[in-house]
């Protein structure tokens, strides 16, 4: 991966100094068989070196058979692209990438549960969802549970928010993350496929200067 | 129950033939050639071990005495024959006794296949007799592993495993097959060896312009130095490493894995490198312009302190596991590949050269080690014997063609300081995990690997008697092992750092042991104790002669310490003489 060449450098460091020493946000993207077991296998690698996972997502991809891990840790970029390697070095694995948020459209979605008569009575309840984007989706005599999508700053504004109204119960997704830069993982699949069997391809940071993707 | 090969070899589309998943399994472990298989059978095996009744003659199974003893035996045949090594045991405490074996050939990259049973499928989860989570157990320790709930997945599965062990960097694998997918019949369409898994990349493409960039910066070096690990050996690469040192003109050190790979006595094998290692390559590491490190891992026993470590040099990393690459020492010009097309691609660029000068230096470095260190371990006039000179004389008596197995501690330093090794996969021992109890299992299956060679298992007292039971299997599968125990009273490494580092403060190092002499004699093997120098080669040379196994027990001195050493904590270049 060459990181200079890639991305905005992150407003909290000056360029070209401390890049891969400072701690960030990264979001970890893997393309795996659906293989029953592989979730241990991926999270073993993390608390083996006690890396708290700060959130994690399986979801399907775009492939069909082939699933995708959206893992977010706070970490240097030095362990970032041991972590990643050594979750590409897994027999079910395909593919890992990392990227800084600033390289990615990212998501979290988060539930909230407040008593329906306060919040009736005391909050203008719609100027509160119009300034927080939120929405309602159930409404009941007892309960009314709002729902928000955003980043992590977003979601937790509206905790603050709703914790006067008697906020019963607060609930956030893990994160899902798509990357900027790539062109998805069709064409690295049907590349992958035709250089095989024996070979594969080429996946070396040093030399992937053309590639547009922030990859290992 | 017995079936014609030629009808299991035929494709899939022909017929097939109902089978059970325990004959499918033996078929695919035939279909794989296996030549022995190391296990232990339980509850949960039975009906692999069942059906293993009818192929006594195809499937050579040596029965253990314990699973950690099989799956060292299994690691001792892959290092010698450089074939996938296969373990059987059974579920719960029979798979829990694997996994220091597992941890040992994961971190060694030994290829391995084990299979274990399990309980019904049904049963999973409600804590059923002899049941344990093996997949999750295993999981950090295997390369791969797998669950069989049922048989019709068993030739796929198999193949999977046995192409997983024995491809890219080996590793150990293991498949946990329920009781009912043991049973269970199914149509067996025949066994097709795998050679391709979608999300599975053994080995990266060699990039040429890297190949080129390494050659480069070789080329320009004033003071090169090359270091080699198990990865040459693992990549049946030892012509082409010979090639690659002798056009290159470098000296070259080796980590104790990777001792062999070009013989002892080549002008340009300078020695070995880490803790206890040699003087020269271990001080020169940080005096080297262009490091060259083939099919090692820069594990901190060889390295001492990373901060400290070669930070003059360039450093040209070969290995065939990207993970490697920049893991612990930061590579200048990483070279992604199977050593066996990277070195010849690197030979073809490189000038031919010598180092005369620089290699005076390595030189004048052992004569400083033999002065110190060597000449008073290997020709002691007076006092108790050393270990080294056991060493000396055993390879004076094998002239360095034999396998040489060890466990750990000092007796493992000093015989890998020493032995001389002709050639390669000829040193058998655990490295990465340092599993004491290694060595006597391991030499079973080293023998198995490497019939027609002298297999001689230099254990201390201590890790002896760690898996002593596996003499039984000795007894009972009449294998021609030589033991030797380097006896000091002491878990002497130990006693060592607390020696140097604990002012002296012994704590729980005494060891006291049987009579070894007399346990082998329980065991129908012949053995001998020797205390006195005058008559240590006259019992090596009985050893050696005797046909069938040989148990030699030397008293040798109680506190030698092993010399050199690099500190815990200190550069290489800070190595000790004394």
């Amino acid at each position: 991966m060459d990181s200079n060449k890639m991305n905005i450098t992150p407003a909290s460091l000056s360029p070209g100094e401390g890049r891969g020493e400072a701690k960030q946000e990264f979001n970890i993207t893997v393309y795996t068989e659906n293989q029953i077991g592989l979730l241990n296998r991926i999270a073993i690698i993390f608390t083996r070196r006690k890396i708290n996972i700060d959130s994690l997502n399986t979801s399907p991809s775009e492939i069909e058979s082939i699933h995708r891990f959206n893992i977010v840790v706070n970490e240097t970029e030095e362990v970032v692209r041991k972590l990643s390697r050594q979750i590409e070095k897994q027999v079910e694995v395909l593919k890992v990438y990392f990227n800084t948020n600033e390289d990615v459209i990212w998501q979290e979605l988060a539930l909230y549960k407040v008593p329906t008569d306060i919040i009736a009575e005391k909050a203008s309840v719609e100027r509160l969802l119009r300034e927080n984007g939120a929405r309602a989706v159930v409404i009941r005599k007892d309960y009314t549970v709002f729902e928000t999508t955003g980043h992590r700053e977003e979601t937790d504004a509206l905790i603050k928010i709703l914790q006067p109204f008697g906020l019963i119960e607060f609930v956030r997704s893990a994160r899902v993350a798509i990357i900027k830069h790539s062109d998805g993982f069709n064409s690295k699949l049907r590349e992958f496929e035709r250089l095989e069997p024996g070979e594969e391809v080429s996946e070396n940071e040093y030399l992937n200067d053309g590639q547009k993707i922030f990859t290992m | 129950m017995e079936i014609a090969r030629e009808e299991l070899a035929k494709p899939a589309k022909t017929e097939t033939v109902e089978v059970s998943g325990s004959v499918a399994l033996l078929e695919a472990l035939i279909a794989e050639q296996t030549e022995v298989i190391f296990g232990y059978p339980g509850g949960a095996i039975m009906p692999i071990y069942d059906a293993l009744f009818d192929y006594k003659d195809k499937l050579n199974h040596i029965l253990v005495r314990h699973e950690q003893g099989g799956i060292h035996a299994g690691q001792g045949f892959a290092r010698t024959s450089g074939k996938v090594g296969v373990v059987f045991a059974t579920s719960g405490p029979g798979a829990t006794n694997l996994v220091t074996g597992l941890a040992d050939a994961m971190i060694d990259s030994t290829p391995l296949v084990c299979i274990t049973g399990q309980v019904f499928a049904h049963l999973l989860g409600t804590d059923a007799f002899q049941e344990t989570d093996v997949i999750n157990i295993t999981t950090p320790v295997t390369k791969w592993n797998y669950q069989v709930t049922d048989a019709t997945e068993i030739p796929e599965v198999i193949s999977k495993a046995f192409y997983i062990a024995r491809s890219g960097r080996p590793g150990p694998v293991l498949i946990d097959i329920t009781k009912n997918a043991q049973i269970q019949k199914f149509d067996f369409a025949g066994y097709k060896p795998c050679n391709h898994i979608r999300s599975y990349r053994p080995k990266p493409i060699v990039r040429k312009e890297y190949v080129q960039k390494a050659a480069d910066l070789i080329n320009s070096a004033k003071k090169p130095f090359i270091l080699w690990g198990q990865g040459v050996i693992l990549g049946e690469a030892e012509k082409e490493f010979k090639a690659f040192v002798e056009k290159s003109g470098i000296p070259s050190a080796w980590t104790i894995l990777g001792a062999g790979a070009i013989p002892t006595d080549h002008p340009q094998n300078v020695g070995m490198l880490g803790m206890h290692g040699n003087y020269g390559p271990n001080v020169l590491t940080n005096e080297c312009d262009v490091l060259i490190a083939i099919g090692m891992r820069f594990d901190d026993r060889v390295t001492g302190r990373l901060d400290k470590y070669a930070k003059q040099a360039k450093i040209i990393h070969l290995d065939i596991d990207p993970s490697e690459i920049d893991k612990n020492v930061q590579t200048t010009v990483p070279v992604w590949g199977d050593c066996k097309e990277t070195l010849p691609a690197l030979t073809e660029l490189i000038h031919e050269r010598i180092h005369p000068e620089w290699l005076a230096k390595f030189r004048d470095y052992t004569k400083k080690e033999v002065e110190a260190v060597i000449n008073d371990e290997l020709h002691p006039s007076s006092g108790e014997l050393t270990m080294g000179e056991v060493i000396h004389q055993l390879n004076q008596l094998t002239n360095g063609d034999a396998v040489i197995v060890t466990d750990v501690g000092q007796h493992q330093m000093v015989t890998c300081r020493y032995a001389k090794l002709n050639h390669t996969r000829s040193n058998v021992t655990s490295g990465g995990l340092g599993t004491m109890g290694f060595a006597l299992p391991a030499a079973i299956g080293a023998k198995f690997g490497a019939p027609d060679r002298t297999v001689v298992a230099v254990i201390g007292d201590g890790g002896f008697q760690m898996t002593l039971q596996e003499l039984g299997t000795i007894m009972q599968s009449g294998i021609d092992v030589k033991i030797i125990i380097l006896n000091n009273r002491f878990l002497g490494m130990v006693r060592q750092w607390q020696e140097l580092f604990n002012e002296h403060r012994y704590s729980f190092v005494d060891i006291a042991s049987p009579d070894f002499v007399a346990l082998a004699a329980a065991y129908g093997i012949a053995g001998k104790n020797v205390s006195e120098r005058e008559n240590l080669n006259q019992a090596l040379e009985e050893m050696i002669n005797h046909k069938g196994s040989f148990l030699l027990e030397v008293m040798v001195t109680k506190e030698n310490n092993v010399f050199p050493m690099v500190p815990q904590g200190c550069s290489v270049a800070e190595i000790r003489l004394k």
